[in-house]
């Protein structure tokens, strides 16, 4: 079932897992933040942005991206659409 | 001139640091190199076990730290090649009792007589860790192609880097050819791709490094197998010579026979 699921390319491999859990875990390591942490500090960043901006915190994503041992911290916010005219924010 | 220090480590107990610095410097020595290992992990002595000169051990590595033996007096001659030297870690003492000074003013004093000093450093990332790594010129850190092993060997790279202490290498040890094949197991390109360090060496996983351990003689010596063809290539690359990486090949099916037998 494995060998098919395989095959089929539904399943990816051991190889595949491990590289991927690696890359999560190196990043956090080398920047010396848990992913608990990340997710608060996910939320804090979503906090503040949405004191001037209007964004839909379910689409923020932060997440490490590596070059050779560069680590850097990506934060992907999508800002909502078709609400320029309205102007800022009446709470 | 003074040679090179070289400090062999993992981060990750068992990867094969030992047999790794046993290894190398037979085949430095097979090369006509002057080598001098150095066990630092202090209590838990084992790099004379796989070089099978446990015998032959007067003094060790605390005793010269302590002024209570002269540094050549604790050598251990190799007699196969007369060049080649081990200084032992005392097996009864604390890591404690020989501090990142210390072993830099040893190290020294090996590289005045040795074109190459290799140190076994102990597993771990603390004391031990430091006093062995701090002379190095060059660290090799032996990984396997496990998850734990490789984090770990990152953690290495890492605090190399913060402490502004030597460049990493990267060993891949254990690796299953058949297990690659299959995408069952990470694959070279992939660790060094993750690590991003250079790459001096991959050792195919080898039941006759058991018995090369058993026998003290380690297999770069007794043995043509791929493991050992693996140890002669990674010396000869730090001697600076450009030896192409073989390519992962499988056990034979008679292969496979004859080791499962042994």
């Amino acid at each position: 079932m494995k060998l098919l699921d395989r095959l089929l390319h539904r399943a990816p491999s051991d190889k595949d897992i491990a590289a991927q859990r690696l890359r999560l875990v190196l990043a956090h390591d080398r920047a010396n933040i848990s992913p608990g942490m990340l997710e608060i500090l996910k939320d804090e960043i979503i906090a503040v942005i949405s004191r001037h901006l209007e964004i839909d915190p379910a689409k923020v994503e932060v997440n490490f991206t590596e070059s050779d041992r560069e680590t850097r911290l990506v934060a992907d916010i999508p800002l909502r659409t078709g609400r320029r005219e309205s102007g800022r924010k009446s709470s | 001139m003074a040679g090179k220090i070289i400090t062999i480590s993992s981060g990750k107990g068992g990867v094969g640091k030992t047999t790794t610095t046993a290894n190398l410097a037979l085949g430095l020595a097979m090369l006509g190199e002057r080598v001098v290992c150095i066990d630092a992990d202090i209590g838990l002595r084992n790099l004379d076990l796989m070089l099978g000169l446990e015998n032959r051990i007067v003094y060790d590595i605390v005793q010269v730290v302590e002024g209570r033996c002269r540094f050549q007096q604790a050598l251990v001659r190799d007699k196969r090649f007369p060049e080649l030297h081990l200084l032992p870690a005392a097996q009864t003492r604390d890591k404690k009792a020989v501090s990142e000074e210390d072993m830099k003013r040893v190290a020294r004093q090996a590289a005045e007589m040795a074109d190459y000093v290799l140190i076994d450093s102990p597993a771990g990332i603390e004391h031990g860790f430091r006093c062995a790594a701090a002379p190095a010129d060059l660290v090799l850190i032996v990984t396997n192609p496990e998850v734990t092993a490789v984090r770990d060997a990152d953690r290495v790279v890492g605090l190399l880097e913060a402490e502004g202490w030597a460049t990493a290498q990267l060993i891949i040890n254990r690796v299953k050819p058949e297990l690659v094949r299959r995408n069952e197991m990470l694959d070279p390109d992939a660790i060094v791709n993750l690590l991003a360090i250079d790459l001096v060496g991959i050792v195919p996983e080898d039941p006759q490094i058991l018995a090369a351990g058993t026998r003290g003689q380690p297999v770069v010596m007794t043995d043509r197998s791929p493991a050992s063809q693996a140890f002669r290539d990674i010396a000869r690359r730090l001697r600076g010579e450009e030896v192409p990486f073989m390519p992962l090949k499988e056990p034979s099916l008679f292969q496979r026979l004859f080791s499962s037998r042994s």
